[in-house]
């Protein structure tokens, strides 16, 4: 089949209308119109020809040592660019692998383009080797999922999906392709239009409906943004700050939102929610307004939902209509993009108006008295590791795993920029961080990128030490190593009476020579004095570095919120 | 509560999967489906009948709306539209009871549509009450099968539910 395949190079001007190619090298045709420049992947039997046809591709591509990561790493790639991330696998097991990074993308809209082989079509259906319905199993986890039914669909298919992961709300797309489908013929035209009778997403928000909104923040003495990774997504920081600085109103962020507003403005109330700060949570429970953008009212947010702000009004903005009103009542509900609607209802809002001097001063006098903090004695704490990160690199994009570390990440970093705060929020995925910072170190090597760790959460991507150091990809791995399943020992700790089951991780591995065996540097720090060096360190080396910071074992996340509390029912855990 | 909604599709395999496993993922009950290609042979039309208070009928109708494959989907008010089930119902019949099952079915403006020496064919359409209401009187006789599609619904007067929004 292949050796009837027409010689052209890739990306050729001449590929305009009607050349003909094998399916896989339209899969590649169809990589360069949407500018992909890099795929992680890991191959097989059933993506044999996809692979033949990447072999002399323009198209950089990363081979991972799990599919896991490759999905994560899209994912991170995704959100510290903001451009769709690609991953590629093969069959059954190496389509399974992608799942959990498929869920993660998909919890917390991330565009993804998850690429697998599928057993020859013939086959389909007969429990063939490495068959598994993955357009079946993904169906509650994608945007949307293809399965190549015909060669000929693939342009359009590849159209759709990025159109599909890119726009409205994002989210992950898959599409299985069966290996006899790559290696037909077809006649290869990308199309220009897009054809989705189903799929339309309001980008502009209802004018009469951001009138009224804006007829509440007039009234309103205690309003309060509280904002999203959705504000990220539609690149609405500058619109977000203008219009809290216009009425003077406070911003707290979710964990997805760390980022869209800089933690350290006047304004910044911080995170809210299970390990917000208490000002924030203190600030949503006695406002009078709540605006919310490109947020869903998770649980992890809200607490108590019958208790949650008792009495504010509430304005939701959204491009996800199925969002507003799933968790809570909304008086004005405005669907349309964030950026676009923020803009808009700038113009129907003054500074004169801006009732809320009062209500700061209320804030700022929480802030003073409820600082988020920590013990400053001689030992070595985790939250102190966080800090120095911030003073020594504050421009870097900081990544995470799951557990304390990802808390300690949020509350002690300082965040300026969009982008610069990536981690699993809505599934909670360990073993994300390290190979999610992996895909944002590629799509910005500029910057410097660290992942903030817990030595739990590295243990399940570990592997991908060997990916950075064969393509050279000079991530930083902060391990804050509490010897402990931190997060899940402080639960025991609170509510199990101490009995530490199965949440020990003591004498797992040591770090520093793990580095080392995968040709990566190692560095450790065991006291505070070294923090700082360690960090100048691995920043200077410009290789992959792990750095073994040895903290406090017992160490809580506070304050917290307890389950199914209110928020404003919050401990100090000091 | 029950909802009769009407769910415009792309015709094309896999989407009542999706359309019925976002019911299950997302916890809302299907009393009843039925499913069907329109006047244009490129959508089917599902007709579900789902249970709620009207909290989870906005959700269900905003997340079925989410899937790419839906094209649109109305909720059809029980006072303004035509609402049928078809029903065939299996009667066990011998020489004397053969013509008060034909009455009975006579009655309800149901037809005989097979004839055996010891049963009967019935098919029956209605909404749901009139086919319930003739399922209690043929129980009396001996119900030896039944099969019963899903509710289709649609909008009395000159309302259409179509791909484009007039
Ligand atoms: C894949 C996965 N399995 C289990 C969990 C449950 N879980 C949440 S936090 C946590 C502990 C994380 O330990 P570590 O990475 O060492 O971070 P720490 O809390 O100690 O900072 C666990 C097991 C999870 N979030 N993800
Ligand atoms: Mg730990």
């Amino acid at each position: 089949m292949l050796d009837k395949d027409p010689v052209f190079k890739y990306g050729d001007w001449r590929i305009m209308a009607k050349t003909k190619m094998s399916g896989a090298k339209a899969v590649i045709e169809s990589l360069y119109k949407e500018n992909v420049e890099v795929i992680f992947g890991y191959p097989g039997g059933q993506v044999l020809p996809l692979y033949d046809a990447l072999y002399d591709a323009d198209i950089r591509h990363i081979l991972v040592r799990h599919e896991q990561a490759a999905a994560h790493a899209a994912d991170g790639y995704a959100r510290a660019t903001g451009k769709a991330g690609v991953c590629l696998a093969t069959s059954g097991p190496g389509a399974t692998n992608l799942v959990t990074g498929i869920a993660t993308a998909y919890m917390d809209s991330i565009p993804v383009i998850a690429i697998t082989g599928q057993v020859p079509r013939p086959l389909i259906g007969n429990d063939a080797f490495q068959e598994a319905n993955i357009t079946g199993i993904t169906l509650p986890i994608t945007k949307h999922n293809y399965l190549v039914q015909e060669s000929g669909d693939i342009p359009r298919i590849f159209k759709e999906a990025f159109y599909i992961a890119q726009t409205g709300r994002p989210g992950p797309v898959l599409i299985d392709i069966p290996k006899d489908t790559q290696t037909e013929i077809i006649e290869f035209e990308y199309p220009e239009e897009i054809k989705l009778r189903g799929y339309k997403p309001t980008y502009v928000g209802n004018e009469q409906q951001i009138k009224k909104a804006a007829s509440l923040i007039l009234k309103a003495e205690k309003p309060i943004f509280y904002v999203g990774g959705g504000v990220i997504f539609s690149n609405a920081t500058e619109e977000l700050r203008a219009i809290a600085e216009t009425i003077m109103a406070s911003v707290t962020t979710t964990l997805m939102g760390m980022g869209a507003f800089p933690s350290a403005h006047p304004l910044s109330v911080g995170m809210l929610g299970m390990h917000g700060t208490r000002y924030a949570n203190y600030a949503i429970q006695e406002s009078d307004l709540i605006i919310a953008v490109g947020v869903r009212f998770d649980d992890r947010v809200t607490g108590k939902i019958s208790a949650f702000a008792p009495n504010a009004k509430i304005i939701h903005i959204d491009i996800d209509p199925a969002e507003i009103g799933k968790n809570v009542r909304v008086d004005v509900p405005i669907v349309g993009d964030a950026k676009n609607v923020l803009k808009t209802l700038l113009k129907y809002v003054k500074p004169e108006h801006a009732k809320t001097e009062t209500w700061n001063k209320k804030i700022t006098a929480w802030k003073k008295e409820y600082p988020l903090s920590y013990k400053k004695d001689k030992l070595l704490r985790p939250q102190f590791v966080v800090e120095q990160i911030s003073e020594v690199c504050p421009d870097a994009i900081i990544v995470t795993e799951v557990g304390q570390n990802q808390m300690w990440a949020a509350q002690f970093f300082n965040y300026k920029n969009p982008r610069t705060f990536i981690s699993s929020g809505g599934l909670g995925t360990m073993g994300y961080g390290f190979p999610a910072a992996m895909g944002a170190k590629v799509g910005k090597p500029e910057s410097t990128v660290i992942d903030i760790a817990g030595d739990g959460s590295f243990q399940m991507n570990s592997q991908e030490l060997a990916t950075v150091v064969q393509n050279d990809i000079p991530v930083i791995v902060a391990i804050l190593n509490n010897g402990f399943l931190g997060m899940v020992r402080q639960w025991q700790e609170l509510f199990f009476s101490r009995r530490y089951s199965e949440t020990c991780l003591e004498g797992s591995v040591d770090f520093v020579k793990l580095a080392e065996a995968y040709g990566a540097l190692g560095l450790r720090a065991t006291k505070k004095s070294e923090v700082k060096d360690v960090i100048e360190e691995a920043v200077k080396s410009g290789c992959p570095t792990i750095i073994d910071f040895v903290v406090e074992r017992e160490e809580n996340v506070s304050p917290m919120v307890p389950a199914g509390a209110a928020i404003n029912e919050i401990l100090d855990l000091e | 509560m029950k909802h009769t909604l009407a769910v415009l599709v792309e015709n094309k395999p896999g989407v009542l999967t999706r359309v019925a496993g976002l019911f299950s993922r997302r916890g809302f009950n299907i009393e009843s489906l039925a499913v069907g290609v329109t006047e244009n042979p490129d959508t089917s039309r599902i007709t579900i009948v789902v249970s709620g208070d009207d909290r989870v009928l906005e959700q269900v109708m905003k997340q079925l709306n989410k899937l790419i494959d839906v094209i649109r989907v109305s909720d059809l008010p029980a006072g303004e539209s035509v609402n049928r089930e078809l029903a065939l119902i299996k009667v066990g019949v011998d020489s004397s009871t053969r013509a008060e099952v034909m009455q009975i079915v006579d009655v309800f403006r149901a037809k005989i549509v097979d004839v055996g020496i010891k049963s009967l064919v019935v098919e029956a359409t209605g909404d749901e009450s009139k086919i319930n209401a003739m399922e209690q009187l043929l129980r009396q006789f001996g119900i030896k099968e039944m099969v019963r599609t899903g509710k289709v619904a649609m909008n009395r007067g000159a309302k259409a539910v179509q791909v484009e929004k007039r």
